[in-house]
């Protein structure tokens, strides 16, 4: 019997969502398991963990450093990871005197395979129009207070081109495998809102 | 299936806040890969849809996101406003209920 459900009513956008994906199913565009697929890739596989693993080779190999810095898309795609969107890649390196800090002011360009989907405050009103006029005081709402000697520079992605950061390797950590280094290499350090974490501060 | 899986998350935030969400950017996803549109053209729409409404109304970054994947099938005939208006009120009204994605 169909029609008698004594459940909740969805919301719109559930049902919408539903009636679109059925009608594309039955056009032969997708199947429903690819979906499932894409859904699962960015829940389980794709996320910082990979930039991390990007980061501390970088640290470690300075002419994979190199190559990254020169082109971004085809060095990560040494490591196994790639977009799908077609956009180039770059990342910047953060220095002492220079702290880069990206945003996507219009929607939420973000370089996926590297990090996985935006957090929430990155696709914010608030982040997206503040960080632009007033990074500084953004910066240190999220615990980063920068000296005024340091630059900094705040990157506008867009969906030709994506950014991620190389932030500064840590003092005393000239003794750390690249394994151990991954762990120093937190999602807000490669956005640039953070540095990447002192060995003490890892346990 | 069991209705009150937790929903996975990353950093200890949730990935998508309700199964649908991932429904939408999973479909937007895939038709790009298979050439149906670049890029470029479905974040258009959301910046565009963004800007919109981003200071009217309280629509979710996800809502923003329907919309703009809706526009774009239909601009590109991939669907047609009749057929999803009424496979909408078939599932609205409870009469189709195929949700095994839930």
């Amino acid at each position: 019997m169909s029609g008698q459900h004594h459940r909740e009513t969805e919301p719109y956008a559930a049902i919408r969502t539903k009636a679109i994906e059925s009608l594309l199913i039955e056009k032969g565009l997708f199947t429903g398991d690819a979906i499932d697929a894409q859904i699962q890739a960015y829940e389980k596989d794709i996320g910082p963990m990979n930039g991390a693993k990007v980061v501390a080779r970088a640290w470690v190999d300075s002419g994979y450093r190199e190559r990254l810095l020169v082109n971004g898309r085809e060095a990560i795609s040494e490591m196994g990871f790639a977009d799908t969107q077609g956009a180039e890649l770059v990342v910047l390196e953060n220095t002492p005197a220079v702290q880069n800090v990206v945003v996507c002011t219009l929607c939420s360009c973000y370089p996926w395979s590297v990090l996985g989907l935006p957090p929430t405050w990155y696709k914010s009103f608030a982040y997206r129009s503040r960080v632009v006029i007033e990074p500084r005081k953004v910066l240190k709402e999220f615990g980063l207070e920068l000296d005024d000697s340091v630059e900094v520079r705040v990157w506008d992605s867009n969906s030709d081109v994506r950014y991620m950061i190389l932030p500064k390797r840590p003092d005393g950590t000239e003794n750390m495998s690249e394994d151990e280094l991954v762990e120093l290499v937190s999602r807000d350090s490669m956005v640039g809102v953070a540095q990447a974490k002192s060995p003490a501060q890892v346990s | 299936m069991e209705d009150r899986i937790a929903l996975p998350r990353k950093n200890g935030e949730l990935v998508f806040d309700a199964p649908w969400e991932g429904r939408a950017f999973g479909m937007a996803v895939a038709l790009n890969e298979i050439g149906e549109y670049e890029w470029s053209e479905f974040q258009s729409l959301l910046a565009a849809e963004i800007a919109n409404t981003e200071s009217s109304d309280s629509s979710t970054y996800y809502e923003r996101w329907l919309v703009s994947l809706e526009k774009l099938l239909l601009d590109k005939g991939m669907l047609e406003a009749k057929e999803l208006e009424a496979r909408t009120t078939e599932y609205a009204s409870g009469e189709r209920d195929d949700d095994w994605h839930d």
